[in-house]
């Protein structure tokens, strides 16, 4: 199952990774995945198939509890909290909703992590956040707080923000819920565009799956913490997988029930 | 031999036991925490004076008024009970002695709780549901060096400022209603007061009080925010404990200080 390639090209490596929050329920398992350096990766799955968790477990928030992940050619479970952070500051992340600081201004939120990790003089610092909020077109709004934004507007910033640094890893969970139909076309280019233009590299957690095959190079599709396929946006479309084909088609009924388990309808309403 | 009710009592306590016990140690190993992460706060030290705005000053006005009425009631009530035996003059002492020993730290530590301890809670409970302290971390930002520890410091320094500023407005409420309406001798208030109150005695041991209980709060409020469940419910429910276990905390803590402080008194 593993798509073998040189290491090299590969800033994500994912093998043979476990996890369980507690040992009766196991959230991921035997999950084998490579992510290559400057594409953009979809990671699929019907909610609570252990999508967020894959990605919080390459954050390295939490250690796998069998196999290994590297990220740029580092085993994420063997860092020190020092060495962590540092690789962290070469990461981005945009949140659901954003998770935009509320007591920061738009402008402030932006700045964030130049503030915090580098002495770069305040004019830089200007400078470069009005370039970041020039590429998500909110260079305009700079002076709001985050309770003035839009929904749509929020996630922009989040955007700019997560790519404050150049990061070589930009991971994505969940933009596109939640969004108005315009607004999710803009965070849709903009995913693809900033990854191409920073040239770093990009994993997008979703369940929006339109959206998402439209853009990404590869797809990997988890469902109940297992890796069911995997395959470009074309090969996902065509898949006759029943499982892959009612996800990509979203159809409501299939191998995924319509019904919560539930006791016969008949006998329920007393029938027989 | 027993029945299933009370197995299941049984089990229920000691599970209580065992929760109280383990929620003890996280908040001790978050308030170990906080203290080694403090660093950051005091190199950039803009972060504390924007919380000592928000938990300070803008809990001034409750506690100036509180201070006020506080000092009125006691100019009121000390003045009757004084009367008796003829020792009317003696009234600055009873309301300073209140004021400074007791009801200064005490009370304005209470509303310091239930105004500034509250929204503490609220605040970081709120970052942590809509996942800012996560992205913080994402960000290789430490949550605790950059808004917990800056928060706990602003706390610890307004406290005792507060219980100040309250105790002086309640002596000014006492010499309002005791001196101004009732017609106690100003001289004798003011001379019998400065003999009587002792720098070190008095002042000293509630301002240590004070101290003491802007560390309990700030913690208990710190503590609850950042531990609640990333939900609404999670968030009211650790408002309304920060609430309830830092009142119950203060007024434990003023017991034992007040014991050993006073004792020989």
């Amino acid at each position: 199952m593993v798509v073998s390639a040189v290491a090299a090209d590969n800033l994500v490596e994912i093998s043979g990774v476990s996890y369980a929050y507690d040992k009766r329920h196991p959230v991921l398992t035997g999950i084998d995945m490579v992510i290559p350096r400057g594409k953009v990766v979809a990671i699929m799955g019907i909610s609570g198939s252990g999508k967020t968790t894959l990605l919080r477990l390459i954050a390295g928030w939490f250690k796998p509890t069998q196999g290994t992940i590297r990220v740029d050619a580092q085993l994420t479970h063997e860092l020190d909290r020092e060495e962590l952070y540092r690789m962290r500051r070469r990461m981005g992340m945009l949140f659901q909703f954003g998770a935009l600081f509320t007591d920061l201004s738009v402008f402030d939120n932006v700045a964030f992590q130049m503030r915090e990790h580098t002495d770069l003089p305040e004019a830089m610092i200007r400078d470069i956040v009005m370039m970041k909020l020039h590429a998500v077109g909110l260079r305009g709004a700079h002076g709001l707080m985050p309770s003035e934004l839009s929904g749509g507007m929020a996630r922009r910033v989040a955007l700019a923000r997560a790519t404050a640094l150049d990061p070589m890893l930009i991971m994505y969970d969940e933009p596109f819920t939640g969004l108005d139909p315009i607004s999710l076309g803009v965070i849709r280019n903009l995913v693809r565009k900033l990854n191409d233009a920073l040239g770093s590299t990009s994993i997008v957690v979703t369940h929006d799956v339109q959206e998402a095959l439209d853009i990404v190079d590869y797809v990997y599709y988890l469902s109940e913490g297992v890796m069911m396929a995997h395959g470009t946006p074309e090969q996902m479309r065509a898949s006759t997988d029943p499982l892959v084909h009612q996800f990509v088609w979203g159809e409501a009924d299939g191998p995924v029930a319509f019904q919560y388990p539930s006791r016969n309808f008949s006998e329920e309403l007393g029938l027989v | 031999m027993f029945d299933r009710g009370a197995i299941i009592n049984f089990r229920n306590v000691g599970r209580h036991a065992i929760d109280s016990v383990l929620r003890l140690g996280y908040a001790a190993r978050f308030f170990a925490l906080t203290l080694a992460h403090s660093g950051t706060s005091f190199r950039r030290p803009r972060l504390i004076v924007r919380e000592l705005y928000f938990t300070g000053v803008l809990s001034m006005i409750i506690i100036l008024v509180s201070g006020l009425f506080v000092g009125m009631v006691l100019g009121f009530q000390g003045y009757q009970t004084l009367k008796t035996y003829g020792s009317e003059s003696a009234l600055g002492i009873l309301v300073a002695l209140s004021l400074v020993r007791e009801l200064g730290p005490v009370v304005s530590a209470l509303l310091f709780a239930s105004r500034a301890g509250s929204a503490m809670t609220a605040e970081i409970g709120l970052m942590k549901a809509t996942e800012q302290l996560s992205a913080m971390e994402m960000m290789a930002v430490d949550p605790i060096a950059r808004v917990v520890a800056p928060r706990f410091w602003a706390g610890v320094i307004s406290m005792p400022l507060l219980a100040a500023m309250f105790s002086a407005m309640g002596v000014y409420g006492g010499y309002l209603i005791g001196v101004v309406v009732i017609g106690v001798d100003e001289g004798s208030f003011w001379s019998q007061m400065q003999s009587a109150v002792d720098f070190r005695e008095d002042i000293v041991n509630g301002v240590i009080k004070s101290i003491v209980f802007g560390i309990a709060v700030t913690w208990i409020a710190l503590f609850e925010g950042y531990d609640a469940p990333p939900t609404a419910e999670g968030v009211s429910g650790a408002t309304t404990r920060t609430v309830v276990t830092s009142s119950l905390a203060i007024l434990g803590l003023d017991f034992i200080l007040t014991a050993f402080m006073f004792r020989g008194i």
